[in-house]
Order: structure tokens, then sequence, then C-alpha cells
């Protein structure tokens, strides 16, 4: 066992003193001289033509520099098919449309001016569920795709679909077999800090964007199609990201608000600033997809699970973002999650005048564990085991293959379910408890844990600089939303390097100046980075040893004679200071340089800095300044097959909760909580445990309170009053985790990812143990009183 | 209608003329350039916003500015002393991991304080209820409520 002198070891992030001196600088907080305030205006209806536009009014308005809509503005296609646009022209169809915007000298202006703009309407009827949006004679959301061509009918022409095995002949050797229907809703990322961006160009067309993002690199290819669009072809796009008040997953696109802030910009000269308040960022940022799938697993009669067979149906709104895509994510789930030879997943994706979805944190995975973990537990029932051991027996392994051509590696699946059914004294409570209305119930995960491969490259850049003074700026082009990434990253270069942590300063987040990277996203910020960093610091410590080799001994004498002058006494020790030095001899340790051989000799020990300095100061002086570029050895799925090794490693992790349900208010009260997680490594214990404990409460409200709600398409509860996420009270039982190390090969330190993962398998951990407790499964997210109520009286009714 | 207000700002003695329909956190975010504060729903629900008045944590997002007239306001920024020295509450919160994305933070310590003037020695209950207005999306509250717990250890109050 490698004993690191800094991995593993609980240090405080460098960030977080000028976070709680209130110092660190938001989108919010972020200004420009002859800053502009950019307002838009929404859709009145779901569903409606655009017959006029009138903004003669909003324009003359006193403080007013620019009012924009579809009509006086090139058109901006936006999204990865092409089916929306930054302005309507035309058609409105969701409630999020922007159909106008104005930029003025104050935000008071701007919303004023906003309600000025006259817009005449047709309305259309409107489709709202999926299932009505596929029934023939249903209202048509896009008449034509983005290319032109005539649509017949709502479907998104995004298929997903994975084959493996035969499920039908599985079926028919099933010992056992349990189907179920799940759903899941709209979920808001519900970020403390909201979304905004600030957009102004320079004298020569390019663009400069101060945006929360978390691809600066991709956005920065959406914005250059944006300028070529408005006639910029070939201006570039630097876009810089500010602190972020969390992300969880709204910045992993672009936005209406962005391209809108940028025609502002370019129309009146000025930087233009949008920034979303709370109910716009409810209202109108896409929330995570939802669900309703219906999924059969069968078994053999040893509990050995046999096959699954799953459909889902996906709401896609009106626009097509990420949501169509997280098919892509619940497939290794599905395919993958404890070992399944026969499996057979088919989405069906269909437009609606409802909201669109895009990326939140676990992208599909913690929608596809609600059916996979609950329907786990209903089919360990019919054949008659304990639902942790049904877990037990068919739990991946390390070194496997699954059918989705997934290359498991380092695996700790059976440590995490044993870690948490014993912390939950499982043996002891499962079923033993009905008589109190409690229960334990437990799911597990399966995720992506070295990056995960969904667009071309996966690559991640470092620059490595080391400077006069021994300290070193690790560039990188990835994004510190609030994980600990800039935290990891540095403990992991001055581990890699041999320098001390307060040595090493992150630097991030913008396009000029930071290497090319694909996005913070898939749980892959540390695997990449700190893998690049670790090449990066290779090749510096190279060089260092490199110059020492010509630099040690001549510095060492000088210093000798230095010594000599100021004490007469001191005895210069007879060494050989003209000996040619090779570079495999020397070591590089809490910035020291010293030889191998001779670890402690006092006088064979120079500072980092001192080396440095030598071979900067001279004639034909030097600096070190290195690089590495890593992109994992993983695959994009075939999308024919859905088959490919999208991660260079997998995560797994088990989680366990007691609760108590009260039958009288159907409050489901949690007792304990146990999570265990397979990580690699840890990287800081710290940062570590934060992104666990926020994941799980994040999961917890996911299971028991958190609902976007829509009528005919609006939004009803845009505010924290309505939609409820967990407060400090709310969390007041023990939460026990364990970080279970498994070494991965590729990970950095044998890290994994674990962004992710802490609210995969919690929704379907309470349900199964609210099953214990009261012998009732809720099928459909949020496990609330009412739901738990309407359930125990249909029960009592039919006794 | 515009009104100059006299107020005490973190420590200071200060004055601004505002319109009667202003709210403190505007005035302070724009006016004196603080913007420790922040806007995280306008509505009085999340706590970002929370700045101590006379000692008390409001919700300033809701807090109309003719009322501080003659009062004391405590933000974020008044809690680092001198050479830039964290306040034991907010070193409580860095050495704790109490801080991810931070934009929770200001507030959270606020109300911890508040809570730390008063009872300097709060048990788990007495925390929760303190920093219940104060949501946080990143931490799951569990390293904020070991920091104001080992704060009070140290004695922050």
């Amino acid at each position: 066992m490698t004993q690191f002198d800094y991995i593993g070891t609980e240090l405080p992030r460098p960030d977080a003193p000028d976070k709680a001196a209130g110092k660190a600088v938001y989108i919010h907080d972020f200004v420009r001289p002859g800053m502009l305030y950019g307002k838009i205006k929404y859709s009145r209806y779901a569903h409606a033509r655009i017959k006029a536009i009138d903004t003669s009014k909003a324009e003359r308005l006193p403080g007013v520099r620019a009012v924009i809509t579809g009509y006086n503005t090139p058109q901006i296609r936006i999204g990865f098919i092409k089916d929306n646009v930054a302005l309507k022209r035309d058609k409105v169809r969701q409630f999020r449309d922007e159909v106008a915007a104005v930029a003025a000298i104050d935000p008071e202006i701007a919303a004023e001016a906003v309600d000025l703009i006259e817009v005449e309407y047709e309305e259309l009827p409107g489709v709202f569920d999926p299932e009505e949006a596929l029934q023939e004679g249903a209202p048509l959301v896009h008449e034509t795709d983005a290319r032109g061509r005539p649509k017949v009918d709502n479907r998104v022409p995004v298929p997903w679909k994975f084959v493996a095995g035969d499920v039908e002949k599985a079926k028919q050797e099933a010992a056992f077999v349990a189907e179920g229907r799940f759903s899941t809703p709209l979920i808001q990322q519900s970020c403390m800090g909201t979304a905004g961006c600030v957009a102004e160009f320079d004298l020569q067309g390019n663009l400069i964007i101060h945006t929360k993002t978390q691809i600066p690199f991709l956005a920065q290819n959406d914005f250059n199609a944006a300028l070529s669009a408005m006639g910029l072809k070939g201006k570039n796009s630097r876009v810089i990201v500010p602190a972020l008040g969390g992300s969880f997953g709204t910045g992993l696109d672009t936005h209406g608000y962005e391209y809108i802030a940028i025609l502002l910009a370019y129309k009146t000269g000025r930087p233009v600033k949008i920034v979303l308040n709370r109910e716009e960022e409810f209202a109108y940022l896409s929330p995570r997809q939802p669900t309703r799938t219906q999924i059969i697993q069968g078994c053999s009669r040893e509990g050995k699970l046999t096959f699954r067979e799953i459909r889902m149906l996906l709401d896609n709104g009106a626009y097509t973002s990420w949501g169509a895509t997280t098919p892509s994510v619940m497939m290794l789930p599905i395919s993958s999650l404890y070992r399944v030879p026969n499996v057979f997943y088919e989405t069906t994706i269909v437009y609606t005048n409802n909201t669109y979805c895009q990326a939140m944190r676990g992208y599909g995975n913690p929608q596809a564990a609600w059916a996979l973990e609950s329907n786990l537990d209903e089919l360990a029932e019919a054949a008659g085991i304990d639902p942790y051991d049904f877990r037990l027996l068919n739990c991946n392994i390390p070194n496997d293959i699954t059918p989705m051509g997934l290359n498991i590696t380092s695996c700790g699946h059976e440590e995490c379910l044993r870690t948490v059914a014993e912390k939950l004294d499982w043996k002891t409570k499962r079923g033993q408890q009905r008589g109190k209305a409690r229960g334990v119930g437990m799911a597990s995960l399966f995720h992506v844990g070295g990056s995960g491969r969904v667009y071309r490259s996966d690559g991640t850049g470092i620059i490595m600089k080391l400077d006069d003074f021994g300290h070193v700026s690790v560039i990188t082009g990835g994004v510190e939303m609030g994980q600990g990434f800039h935290s990891a990253l540095a403990v992991a270069t001055a581990e890699a390097l041999g320098v001390t942590p307060d040595r090493v300063m992150v630097v991030s987040g913008d396009t000029a100046t930071c290497p090319w990277d694909v996005g913070t996203h898939a749980s892959r910020g540390a695997f990449t980075s700190c893998n690049a960093a670790i090449q990066a610091a290779q090749k510096a410590r190279k060089r260092v040893f490199e110059l020492a080799a010509e630099h040690f001994m001549p510095r060492v004498h000088f210093r000798m004679k230095l010594r000599k002058k100021k004490e007469p006494d001191f005895e210069i020790p007879d060494l050989d200071y003209e000996r040619y030095c090779d570079p495999s001899e020397f070591d590089l340790k809490k910035n020291i340089v010293f030889f191998h051989e001779e670890p402690e000799n006092p006088f064979l020990q120079l500072s980092i800095e001192e080396i440095l300095r030598e071979a900067h100061f001279k004639e034909q002086g030097t600096m070190i300044v290195t690089e590495a570029f890593y992109d994992p050895c993983n695959q994009m799925i075939d999308m024919k097959t859905c088959r490919g090794n999208m991660s260079a490693a997998y995560i797994t992790g088990a989680q366990a909760a007691e609760v108590e349900v009260d039958t009288e208010t159907g409050r489901v009260k949690i007792l304990r909580f146990a999570a265990a997680h397979d990580v690699g490594q840890v990287i800081n214990q710290q940062t570590i445990k934060g992104q666990i404990y926020g994941g799980i409460v994040q999961g917890l409200g996911y299971a028991l309170c958190e609902e976007y709600k829509t009528e005919k398409g609006r939004n009803l509860n845009p505010n924290f009053l309505d939609y409820k996420i967990l407060s400090a009270p709310d969390v007041d039982f023990p939460i026990d985790i364990t970080c279970v190390e498994t070494h991965d090969p590729e990970g950095p330190f044998g890290a994994k990812g674990v962004g992710e993962p802490g609210l995969v398998p919690t929704a379907p951990a309470i349900a199964n143990a609210v099953y214990d407790a009261i012998g009732l499964r809720i099928t459909d997210l949020p496990i609330t009183p009412q739901k738990i109520l309407t359930a125990l009286k249909a029960r009592k009714k039919a006794a | 209608m515009k009104k100059e207000i006299r107020f005490r700002l973190n420590g200071y003695e200060v004055s601004s003329e505002v319109e009667a329909h202003r709210v403190l956190l505007e005035v302070l975010r724009k006016d004196f350039e603080l913007t420790g504060v922040k806007e995280g729903c306008g509505q009085g629900e999340c706590g970002a916003c929370t700045v101590l008045v006379d000692g008390v944590p409001v919700d300033s997002c809701l807090y109309p500015a003719f009322e501080i007239a003659g009062k004391s306001v405590t933000t974020i920024e008044g809690l680092v002393g001198e050479g830039n020295r964290l306040h034991p509450i907010q070193a409580a919160f860095v050495e704790h991991g109490a801080v991810q994305c931070g934009f929770c933070t200001p507030g959270m310590i606020l109300s911890a304080k508040a809570l730390l003037d008063e009872i300097p020695h709060p048990n788990e209950a007495e925390i929760r209820r303190a920093i219940s207005g104060n949501l946080c999306r990143c931490t799951g509250y569990l390293q904020i409520v070991e920091a104001v717990r080992r704060a009070a250890e140290e004695g922050a109050a």
C-alpha cells in the first residue's frame, strides 16, 4: 500500500476562505463599465402562432438601448439537433419561448420595457402528455424538422434501443418474474446561485462572454456557430467562467438567454448582462428529464437474474436537448447493474408543449435506478429471497465485461452492499418491524467513474508552470462549480510533483488561456484533470532533474563558500563539487531537491526555487512549463448497437435507509442512513464527504418532496415555497458514509469519479424501506405523505 | 419618493439616498458594493440574503431600505478582521468542509453568528433550527452543522 503525502488527507479547500469572506465573484457580482441589463419577454401561450410583434413603445422608453425579436436579428439555431432557435419567429411551442428582448441602462427600465412589447398571438391547441402526443391527430409541435423536411408525428428522431441475448426466451424460462410501472417527475437543479452571463464584443468582432457554464470549450464552439450566423464567421469567442453558485447540470448546455445577450451586446456595442431571477430559473431553465418506465425482470430459482425488459416513454418537451440523450446513460445500469445476460431496452421520445429538459446530476441514472432497484425488490420478494442476499448473489465483480461492452476493472460492489447492510443491522431488522411501521431498504448503483466519451473527444489538457518562487500554476480547462475540483487537482499536483499543496495554484475558466477540456460532467473532473496533471508533473520533474544535474553541485558549492565567509569556523565538507551528476540521481519531495541515495544529508538539499532561479537567471536561461493532454482509453458507443466501453473505469455503490412511516400523516421519517461508495481512492477526505453527503440529501429530496409541477405546460411552483428542497432540520438523522477504496488501475492515484453517484440509489432505497415498513410500494416519485395515505386507505378499503 | 437614510454598516456610520421601493439587499449590493450578500430568490425563502440587523438575522431581500435608518447592519464582510483575518466561524467553515459552491455561505455564517451570540453552546437541534432558513443545495448540511458545533466549542461567539 503506497504511502501518500497528501492524497487521502483532509485539506481545506483553497477557494473556501474567499467564499467564507463573501469575496468570490459570481456572475451576479460581475460588472463591466457601461454595462447594460438585458431582460427577456417570454411567450404568453404554450402553443401559438406569432401574428405580430410591436416593439415601438418599448423602444421609446427612456433608458432603453435595444429591442430585438426573431424578426430583426439573424436566426441562430441551437440544440444538438438544431430544432430550436434563440429568438422565436412564426410560432411559440412552450411557455419558455423567448419572443423578444430588451437591453437598458438599468434592470427596472429593462423590465418595464419588456412589459411594453406587444405580441399578437393566435392560440393553437397544445399537447401536454407524451402518450396523447403520440395519438393520431395530436397537434404537431414541430411541423418540420431543422432541415425543413415535413414531420408526420411528434416523435423525436433520437432512437435508443439496446438488445443483448434473447429476452423472450429468458422470459419463458424464468422461474420468477416481476413486472412494474414507475415514473419520475420533472426536477429542478435548484442551484443557489442562478444562471446568467455578461456578453460583449471587442472592436475586432470577437466575443467575450462571462457565463455560468460547465462546458466552456463546447460553449465556445456553439457561440462561434452563432457568430457565423450573425455574419461574423472567422471571429472567435472567449468564454470565461466566474465563480459558480452550483450547477448540477444546468451548465451543460448553452441557453437562449446567452445567445440573446450576445445579440444585444452586438447591437448596442456595449456589455450586456442577463441574470435569471429565481422564478425565471425555475420556469425558463431546463429541468431533469421525467420518465415513464415499464419494467419486467426475471430470475432463476436460485435468484440469479436472467433478464431485464424495459420500455421508457420520455416527454421531450418542445425542443431537444440533453434530456433526449439520458437513455445513453440509463443504458449503463440497465445493461450492467448486476450481472444480467439478456436485456431489452427501448425508448420512445415525444415532443410536447411542455418545458424541455437537459442534464441534471446523474443524467438519467437516478431515473433508471428508481425503476430497476424498486423492481428488483419486487423480484426478490417473488423469489422468496432477502433483497440484500439477492443483490449479493448478482452483484458486479471486478474484471468483467458487461453485455453493453463495458469493461469493468476495479469494482467494490460486494463490499459496498455488505457495508450498508452491516451499518443498518439489516439481518436483525429486515421484515421485523412492521408492527412499528418501521423498515429497512437498500439500493445500489452503477455509473461511469472514469469519464464518459459522449463526444468524439473526451480529452483534458493541463499546463503546469513553475515560477521563480517554486510556486506552481496548474492551468486547466475544467470548471469548479463547488464540487471541489480545484482542490483535488491541487492535491494531485502536489503529490505528483513533490511540492507542498500551498505552493499550488489552480487557474481555470478561460478558453483563451486554458487548455481544452470537453467539460466538467460525467463525474470526470478529478479523474481526467488529475491524470493529465500527473503526466505534466512527471515531465516537470524530469526537467527539474535535468536542471539539477547541471546546477545542483555548483550551487551547493557556492552556498558552502558563502557560509564559510559568514562563519569562518565552518568546515566546507570534502565533496566532489565538480562531479558529473545524472538526472536520475535526484528526487523532489516537499519542495526540496536531493539525491536519492542521501535523502537526509543536510548539505545536499536545495529548494526547488533555487534550482529554478539558477536555470532562469543566466545567459540562455530556461524556465519550466510543461503540458499534457489526457484523453482516456474509452469509446463512443455505437449508435446502432449501443455498445462500447464508454468509460475508463466504473463505479458502484450502495445506500440503505431505516425509516418509520407515520400512518396517520403519511410522513416518512428517516431514522438512519448509510452509504458506501466505490471511489477507487480518496483524494481529499473533506471534499469527497461533501460530495456524497450533498448527493444523498439531493437524493432524499428526489425521493420525498421535490416535484416541478406543471399544468398545460405552465410551471405552477417556480419558487422555494412550493418547490421544496430539504433544509437543515429535515436532515436530522445520522448519515454514515464509507469510501471503499478499490485502487483503480487507470485512475489518478487509483481514484474514480464521485460527483454524481451520491444521489443515484437514494430514492429506491427509501421506497424499499417504506415497503418493508408498511408493505406498500409507491411507484411514482416523489413519495409524498398524500400518496402514502391514499395507498393505506385503498388497502384498508380492499381488506 | 427619495430619502436619505443613515445607519451603521459593519461598524461605520454611513448614509445613502434611496427610493421608497428599494430593499436593503439591493442598497447593500449596489450603493455600498458589498456583494457578499446574495440574491438567491428575492422572496425571503432561501436565506442567501441574510444579514444581521441589530444582531438579528433578517432576509434583506424583503427588508425595506427605509426601515434601516438608525439601525446597525452586519454583512459577511464585516466579520473579516484586520489583516484579512477570518472570524472564527468563517475559519471553522473553511476547516470543516462546510463550503462548496459558497453561495449560501455568507448567509449561513451570519445565521450561525446570531445563534452563537445568543446560545454559546447550542445542541444540534438548535443549530439546525438556527440555519433552517438558509437553504444549501451542495453540502447536505452535515459539515455545516459540524463547523458551527466546532466553532461553538472553540468559543467563537
